[in-house]
């Protein structure tokens, strides 16, 4: 029963990590990549934790749709920060 | 049998250590989108030993629809970079 | 141990030292290519090994499992090879140069290669 405790406080290390670096993070197109981490590492922790159909629907809604969405949205607006002045019509 | 369980999670956490490493010193987005497709893929092997750890078969269906839109954002990313999407 | 056990982790051993070794690949590789190089073939050589043992493990109380490992093995050869390519594919137009070591001559053949495919580009639209 040791490992399971080894498993779960790396997946919740490499969580909040991943979460601190999305909301620190200027450049609007690593934090994406940071929530692919955030959701890969969430579904691991709910498989180990005995819940495989809430893993089921994070790694199907986490990975796909979650990206798609805020790619589409850095596309239609901007990708830095620092650019909120100058909003493309 | 319990060895290589050890052996083989042990392994799979200094992959992803390391590419974790390369996911916050990577100088682009082309090098930290080649860490989250590197880190996709470990996860996938990890599940599928975490459902024969636990002896569970229907534990191994969450490592299929991984292996099957994992790739999605990755292909996302990689449009938008080249400008294409 | 049964004959099963002994052949699955075998199999399961060495698919993880092919983890183990793409995830140091990609970080001690100097260049973008090169990573996608390690990152992507030796992780998928190593998913399928284990995979594949963790089936071989498991055949000797029931062969359902078998199926679906490869069914798993099936998807993760189509699908890791696309995102390498689509990933290499941006790469090289964002015209990102490959490391060469030591030998400047290389590097500006190779700039002045792609300043011709460039011009060809132009030309052909």
């Amino acid at each position: 029963m040791n490992y399971l405790v080894f498993i779960i406080g790396f997946l919740l290390l490499v969580l909040i990590g991943a979460a601190l670096y999305a909301v620190y993070q200027k450049d609007l197109l690593y934090a994406v990549i940071a929530t692919g981490v955030i959701s890969l590492a969430l579904t691991g922790l709910f498989l180990v934790l005995q819940a495989p159909d809430v893993a089921l629907t994070e790694a199907a809604i986490g990975v796909a749709l979650t990206t798609i969405i805020f790619i589409i949205t850095i596309r239609n607006t901007v990708r830095y920060e620092d650019e909120k002045d100058n909003v493309k019509k | 049998m319990d060895i290589i369980f050890y052996i083989t999670i042990g392994l799979l956490s200094l992959g992803m250590i390391f590419s974790i490493i390369r996911f916050i010193k990577g100088p682009t987005a082309g090098d930290r989108t080649v860490a989250l497709d590197t880190m996709t893929t470990l996860m996938v092997a990890g599940l599928v030993l975490l459902s024969a750890v636990f002896d569970r078969f229907i534990y191994a269906d969450v490592a299929l629809i991984y292996g099957v839109l994992g790739f999605i954002g990755v292909i996302v990313i990689a449009r938008y970079l080249e400008g294409a999407l | 141990m049964s004959i099963y056990e002994i052949i699955g982790g075998i199999l399961i051993l060495i698919g993880a030292s092919f983890l183990f070794l793409g995830g140091l690949g990609i970080y001690r590789m100097p260049d973008v290519y090169n990573r996608l190089q390690a990152g992507t073939k030796a992780t998928t050589l190593g998913a399928m090994s284990l995979i594949l043992g963790v089936g071989v493990v498991k055949m000797e109380d029931s062969w359902t499992w078998i199926v679906k490992m490869a069914i798993i093995i099936i998807f993760i050869a189509i699908s890791n090879p696309i995102s390498s390519h689509a990933l290499a594919r941006a790469m090289y137009h964002r015209k990102r140069m490959p490391y060469i070591k030591g030998d400047p001559d290389k590097m500006d053949a190779y700039k002045d290669a792609v300043a011709e495919q460039e011009k060809a580009e132009d030309k052909k639209d």
